[in-house]
């Protein structure tokens, strides 16, 4: 028999909409799951038990709301997304009292759909890392191995939701940062296209490649949460009006005949560790066998993804956070003389090392003399990987290939050595420069570290529907990783 | 390219943050690794190729050029360190 906070969303939904559970019960459930885990997990900066108790009893008061998607569900979001009224620390000291005034488009959209928000995801700080050990505040830990990192920079989203304490949580994605901890954790992690979901209210790091995403146990509860967050925003210029697709619908496919999947070359190559090549390659034989057609593809610029990607985000974050000065939010220096002098103490005790870093690399690339050696450089070669994506999916409906190089490793392997945890990254990044939907699905786990593996899907503009309909049926016939192994 | 300390004590300056000796030591080390590989764009011929800023390529949505009061001021000083309520304060400059 399983657990109450085992189900998966779409379970819960419905039994909370029969009158089979009450909102409280939900609610109660995850708060008592939050307590047996967060202890080892340590994946939440905040949890708004009280808030959702209050919230629960009023909603049973009222009664089931069909008309709402998500009534009555509980989840968490990455302390990254603006929530009225509940810290937004992104991780960092600089907004350790940060309590915004206003919801991001997407939270809006999440209570508008009768979500329960009951607690914010940890995360490397401002979203820069890639294994969730840079926060300020703790280091999440992956449910399957406490030892090892959950990824990043939405680590604590996704072992949130892979420890079962909510039922859904959003995650946000810059360079893989949805992916790369969906793939490490073994949940299903989506990575919409560029302009699909608002950014309002999400703290920008690099805002031409940044996008809100959501994670889940099951690829259905995912198109259910990106269903509601998706959409037009007259308030963001980077949100585009093109029409939501219905993505449950696209999860009744009986089978893949007639759908062509590319397998890029470049990313099965060397560096592909063994057990994730092997879990990945049954994946596609699976598809194969559920009669897509395989074809063979290039993206022959992808070698200089990371270099190109690292520029343009170091030098777009050099420029956000920027707004990070102590005067108008956030931390602000003691015993300062004057105003560069707030400017400069305040920066330098509020942000971290790698927070650092980029902000200084940022500034550097786009300093006098080295604008067009590297910022217009990388930006001349985004233009060719983009080109590189086009030409691959006129020949295939999706792309497939590993969402990360390797499984979970050790917690501070990398911490050292920055441009080590940099190229870890190698299979996500590209995505985010072409600005392309991508998917992370559980695919097995690895041979020999038993670790999650996750195979990716990558699809065109503004089809996340095709994305969820593969993975659906992948899903469908892939054996459950079952409950993580750590807790 | 050598990224000595003291050069990165001047970006640290130019991006209005300050470090220490050591940590411009490290800062140092680190930055000649990643910018050595960040060069290797170097050797990819990309004359002629129109830089790409943005994956989404719509001209910028305008409305109409109109006041609008969204925030009450109260909210909008709320998080500041140092407030009188109505305005931010920082210390006198001149």
């Amino acid at each position: 028999m399983s657990f109450l906070y085992e189900k998966s969303l779409s379970e819960v939904r419905s039994q909370l909409l029969a009158k089979e559970l009450t909102v409280t019960e939900v609610v109660e459930a995850c708060i008592k799951r939050i307590e047996e885990t967060e202890p080892s997990i340590q994946a939440l900066i905040s949890v708004q038990a009280e808030e959702a108790r209050e919230q629960a009893r009023a909603m049973d008061a009222a009664g089931p709301d069909a008309s709402k998607p998500l009534w009555g569900v509980p989840l968490t979001v990455k302390d990254l997304l603006c929530t009225k009224g509940t810290k937004t620390t992104c991780g960092s000291k600089i907004l350790e009292n940060f309590e915004p005034f206003y919801d991001a488009f997407a939270i809006a959209k999440l209570k508008e759909a009768g979500a329960i928000l009951l607690g914010k995801a940890n995360m490397d700080e401002f979203a820069m890392g890639s294994s969730t050990e840079n926060s300020a505040f703790k280091a999440t830990k992956n449910p399957w191995d406490l030892t090892k990192v959950p990824g990043g920079s939405s680590g604590g989203s996704a072992a949130s939701v892979t420890a079962s304490q909510v039922f859904g949580t959003l995650g946000t994605d810059t360079g893989g940062s949805i992916r790369q901890p969906a793939s490490l954790c073994g949940c299903v992690g989506l990575k919409p296209t560029y302009g699909r979901v608002s950014r309002r209210g999400m703290v920008a790091y690099g805002s031409s490649l940044d996008q809100i995403g959501p994670m889940t146990r099951s690829v259905e509860d995912n198109a259910r949460m990106l269903q509601v967050i998706a959409g037009h925003d007259e308030r963001d210029s980077t949100s585009v009006d093109v029409p939501v697709d219905d993505y449950l619908a696209a999860l009744n496919r009986k089978d893949l005949k007639g759908l062509k999947v590319g397998l890029p070359k470049e990313f099965w190559a060397e560096g592909l560790d063994g057990e994730v090549e092997s879990a990945c390659r049954t994946a596609v034989t699976k598809l194969q066998e559920l009669g897509a057609e395989l074809v063979e593809v290039e993206l022959p610029h992808s070698s200089y993804a990371i270099a190109t990607y690292y520029i343009i985000a170091m030098a777009e974050a050099s420029s956000n956070l920027a707004r990070f000065d102590g005067v108008r939010y956030g931390f602000r220096s003691e015993d300062t003389e004057d105003l560069l002098d707030i400017y400069v103490k305040s920066r330098s005790e509020g942000f971290g090392d790698e927070v650092q870093r980029r902000i200084m690399l940022g500034t550097y690339v786009l300093s006098s003399g080295y604008y067009d050696a590297y910022y217009k450089k990388a930006a001349q070669v985004r233009r060719l990987i983009r080109e590189d994506y086009r030409k691959a999916l006129e020949k295939c409906d999706v792309l497939v290939g590993p969402a990360s190089p390797v499984t979970a490793w050790k917690v501070g392997e990398f911490t050292s050595d920055p441009l080590k945890m940099y190229l870890l990254d190698i299979y996500t990044i590209s995505l985010n420069l072409a600005g392309l939907p991508g998917l992370s699905l559980p695919v097995g786990l690895g041979a020999d570290s038993k670790m999650p593996v996750g195979l990716q899907l990558l699809g065109k503009e503004f089809d996340e529907a095709t994305l969820y309909g593969v993975a659906s049926l992948l899903e469908k016939n892939t054996e459950q990783l079952g409950t993580p192994a750590g807790l | 390219m050598s990224i000595t300390p003291e050069r990165v004590a001047q970006i640290a300056k130019l991006a209005r943050l300050e470090l220490d000796d050591e940590k411009q030591r490290l800062f140092a080390g680190q930055f000649e690794d990643i910018l050595a590989y960040m060069d290797t764009l170097n050797g990819l011929d990309t004359a002629g190729t129109e830089p790409l800023y943005s994956p989404v390529e719509q001209p910028t949505p305008l409305r109409e050029d109109k006041a609008e009061k969204r925030f009450a001021r109260e909210d909008i000083v709320s998080n500041a360190p140092e407030t009188d309520g109505k305005f931010f304060i920082v210390p006198k400059i001149v």
